[in-house]
């Protein structure tokens, strides 16, 4: 071949010099933990589902929500969403509001009527006590898993402190109703009215392999305070009960609520929407000590209830109660000045805790082991009885319904497990997706679309619903505010960023791979992922 | 100057691609079918800002020309790194001819075209700030008054770093480099020397002058294909870090882009026929400490005693910046 003067070599490409032989560490994609994720106590995976709603996906969505919980629209209702606490872009700007989506999401299968499958049936019989959150939770999994579910429900309703304990204006009975019809349909046999009073009993009738049990706490607690007169005094649980029944409660005139949780902010708000004069919850601890939660006490005052933070009754003379005033001591302690100040009562109801009935277990063949009025349960949800597992309120647990749904999850997972004699996967931990791995200057700023809160008005003279829904617009614009966390979205950057072009895309959905023959180990992609997907390795040399 | 029509709150306009948007209004890097005009295998270093300058500029370059491009480049690392003989990384017609002169070959490869009548091919000149802003400034400044139509992109990381990091035009002051020995007792280069080629660009009256950043694709995009579309003389400034030049990590490329700008020491804008028509707001302003402590060519700045005044001059450049050419967004003021 002729070349031109002087040149005697062909050109060549400089893909013939591997530069990756230059790298000293090298780049690895991996998913992270989302924090949301991680907090979750059903166990949700909240990235994922937000990330197929960003692309309209919402029935796709609205399933992975349904892997893990069988009430989106309930828990997009009182779900206390310590997700959004959690939440990485509450760093950048505002968290996403999670909760409003999943309640967008739930409210769309009931609009669309979608469905569940159940498995393929496994011929094994499992009895579930008390169709509440958890049990239902429990029911449906162990239903998915193929097993033949019975309910047993000593109430006239299945939704146990779904129904009994939250009031309508935070849960319409609707979509209560549809989350529980949907799992009926999925064949779990829910019998109503039926009290199993002897477990052992119950289990041997109907030859049932394994047991959940979740009776939750059924029984208000009274404390004694010396009293003279004739004050009604009620329990918070028989009052928001009688309030779901449509029952009578005793006259209300100006009632007195004692008890810093969220029930006492329930009946409260029941009291004032059924005519009360005035509803003054009495709370022990200090504003920021009480534990109900801080937006339903925000609220519950905008629609017109007093706090008394720092407040003891000590005594009931006709409809005066004596409260002493306290202060806040070390902790959570607080300490009695001797002061005391009077309050007019008409009505005193105290919601200072709740106890369970666990009288259905004595007659097992082994002792359930029982501890400061809760059932244990090891890792797996088991009591100390093998075959029966136990979750819910009546477990040492969070007590609130997200954590009896998770529970429910939990047990029905290992009793599948323990059904069909499968051996523990191992599991390793993911690493969690700390706001330190990621580069938020890709995510523009957003501010958190506030729900439309139905003016106090409208929501004091009834039971309607108080916070109200998103419109598609505003979820989906709220789904995008998602940042990922730990998990590529398939933003390009890597691809872009690489100055040696050692990224190789491989189409939507496939993500990304690194082409080591080229790769330098620069770190620009690791360190522009804005989600924090891929991690610097030290080369092994 | 936002560029991406449709704004999505998950990843805003600043990510290179985005699943959630159309294809046909991606970033052209985010695309498979990209031209990678600069391949694999060349030999920049680490995390080389320029290496990525370039390709982010050629790639768009030859999306818009639809591959009908020829490139003159000058001597420097882009050439070096890319070409050595017998091999190349340029996946398009590319020529080098001398250190001084890339404006000139471009202005006669432009001229050729005409003649042969061949309008739908583009003609690049390129080089980095060196062969830019001193050598070649002849000929470019020629280039510009002739109007020749030609593009010419400029990889400004302020030195000469194939020489083994030497002083340039464009090397900011109190900036130590390592073969050019300073004047008098202070480490650094002296406050007051250097040019900035954009403004005399512009003193030109062109069609075109603009300068962009590595850290913001959609912006450099979007000046490129507005550049090539325009018949006449037009320059580039592309403000490329170099890790090993500035002392600074590899990874940090894009990142020391996105300081430089927030901190208002490199303006990023636009202007047409000698007038400025845009400007890229500063999204967060940061003090240019934060810029400067993390490259080791500001290292004598820090430490025990930390020469505040010369910072402090080194911000007073940069809120010259940031007065001169409105960076602000008026809601930060």
């Amino acid at each position: 071949m002729n070349k031109p003067f002087a040149i005697t070599l062909d050109v060549g490409s400089s893909l013939a010099n591997k530069t990756g032989s230059w790298r000293t560490q090298r780049p690895v994609y991996l998913n992270r933990k989302p924090p949301c994720n991680h907090q979750c106590p059903a166990g949700e995976n909240i990235q994922h589902w937000l990330y197929l709603a960003e692309e309209h996906q919402y029935e796709a969505a609205w399933r992975v929500i349904m892997e893990d919980n069988p009430f989106p629209a309930v828990m997009g209702r009182v779900c206390y969403h310590s997700c959004e606490k959690v939440c990485n872009r509450g760093q950048v700007d505002l968290p996403v509001g999670i909760n409003s989506v999943e309640r967008f999401l739930g409210d769309q299968a009931i609009k669309h009527d979608w469905q569940v499958t159940p498995g393929a049936p496994t011929g094994k019989k499992v009895l579930v006590v008390g169709a509440g959150p958890s049990g239902l939770s429990a029911a449906y999994h162990l239903a998915r898993s193929g097993h033949a579910v019975t309910v047993l429900e000593a109430n006239d309703k299945a939704g146990g402190m779904l129904r009994y304990g939250i009031p309508k204006y935070r849960l319409p009975r609707e979509k209560l109703n549809a989350e529980i019809a949907r799992i009926k349909k999925l064949g779990v046999d829910i019998q109503l009215r039926t009290r199993v009073t002897d477990l052992s009993a119950t289990l041997a009738a109907g030859h049932y392999d394994a047991c959940y049990v979740a009776l939750g706490l059924q029984q208000g607690r009274l404390e004694p305070i010396p009293q003279q007169g004739h004050l009604p005094v009620l329990d918070a649980v028989s009052v928001l009960r009688a309030v779901e029944l449509e029952e009578s409660v005793a006259p209300l005139g100006h009632v007195v609520v004692y008890g810093g949780g969220n029930t006492a902010i329930d009946v409260a708000r029941s009291a004032i929407r059924l005519g009360a004069l005035s509803a003054t919850v009495v709370v022990l601890e200090a504003r920021d000590q009480m534990p109900a939660h801080p937006e339903e006490v925000r609220e519950g005052l905008e629609e017109g209830i007093t706090l008394l933070n720092l407040r003891k009754i000590i005594q009931i003379q006709d409809h005066t109660l004596t409260l002493e005033i306290m202060v806040s001591g070390e902790g959570r302690e607080t300490l009695p000045t001797g002061q005391t100040e009077a309050v007019h009562a008409d009505l005193l109801v105290q919601a200072l805790g709740q106890a369970g009935d666990y009288s259905l277990f004595s007659s097992l063949p082994q002792e359930v082991t029982i501890q400061n009025g809760a059932v244990l349960v090891d890792q797996k949800g088991m009591t100390s009885l093998a075959g029966v597992f136990a979750g819910g309120d009546m477990t040492p647990s969070a007590r609130n319904a997200t954590a009896a749904i998770g529970a429910g999850k939990k047990a029905a997972r290992h009793i599948d497990r323990l059904l069909r004699g499968a051996m523990e996967s191992a599991c390793l931990p993911q690493e969690l997706a700390d706001i330190r791995w990621m580069n938020t200057r890709y995510y523009s700023d957003a501010p958190r679309t506030i729900r439309p809160i139905l003016d106090i008005v409208r929501r004091t003279s009834g039971f309607a619903e108080v916070v109200g829904n998103l419109d598609e617009d505003t979820a989906l614009f709220e789904a995008r505010r998602c940042m990922s966390c730990g998990n590529c979205f398939e933003c390009d950057n890597c691809y872009g960023v690489c100055p040696d072009n050692a990224v190789i895309k491989l189409g939507p959905g496939n993500r990304f791979k690194i082409n080591y023959d080229y790769c330098k180990g620069c770190g620009i992609c690791a360190a522009e992922c804005p989600c924090g997907a891929i991690r610097m390795e030290t080369e092994q040399i | 100057m936002s560029h991406q029509p449709v704004k999505f709150y998950q990843t805003g306009t600043f990510t290179v691609g985005n699943r959630l948007l159309d294809e046909s209004i991606r970033s052209v890097q985010a695309t498979k079918t990209r031209s990678n005009s600069l391949n694999s295998g060349h030999r920049a270093c680490q995390g080389c800002g320029e290496a990525l300058g370039a390709r982010y500029a050629l790639d768009a370059a030859m999306d818009v020309s639809h591959h009908q491009l020829i490139a003159a480049n000058a001597t420097g690392c882009l050439e070096v790194f890319s070409t050595p003989y017998p091999e190349t990384s340029w996946q398009l017609p590319w020529i080098h001819s001398l250190f001084g002169n890339a404006a000139a070959v471009a202005t006669g490869i432009a001229a050729a075209l005409r003649i042969k009548g061949r309008s739908e091919v583009r003609v690049i000149a390129q080089g980095g700030d060196g062969g830019t802003t001193d050598i070649g400034f002849g000929c470019l400044s020629g280039m510009f008054e002739r109007n020749d139509d030609v593009l010419y992109l400029c990889y400004d990381n302020e030195a000469y770093m194939n020489t083994g990091v030497q002083r340039s035009s464009a090397t900011p002051p109190a900036v130590r480099t390592a073969t050019t020995l300073p004047v008098g007792a202070e480490p650094g280069n002296v406050f007051g020397q250097g040019k900035f080629v954009p403004t005399i660009a512009m003193a030109h009256g062109i069609p075109y002058v603009a300068t962009a950043t590595v850290a913001d694709l959609f912006d450099l995009e979007y000046k490129v294909k507005k550049a090539i579309q325009i018949r006449g003389a037009k320059y580039l400034h592309i403000f490329v870090p170099c890790p090993l030049g500035w002392g600074a990590a590899s990874s940090d490329t894009i990142k020391l882009a996105d300081m430089a700008k927030e901190c208002g020491l490199f303006p990023v804008f636009e202007a047409e026929h000698g007038k400025v028509t845009g400007v890229s707001k500063i999204r967060k302003l940061i003090p240019v400490e934060e810029y400067l402590k993390r490259q080791r060519r500001y290292a004598h700045l820090f430490g025990k005693s930390p020469a505040t005044d010369v910072i402090s001059k080194i911000q007073a450049r940069a809120d010259e910046n940031i007065r001169m050419y409105g960076l602000l967004a008026t809601d930060v003021r």
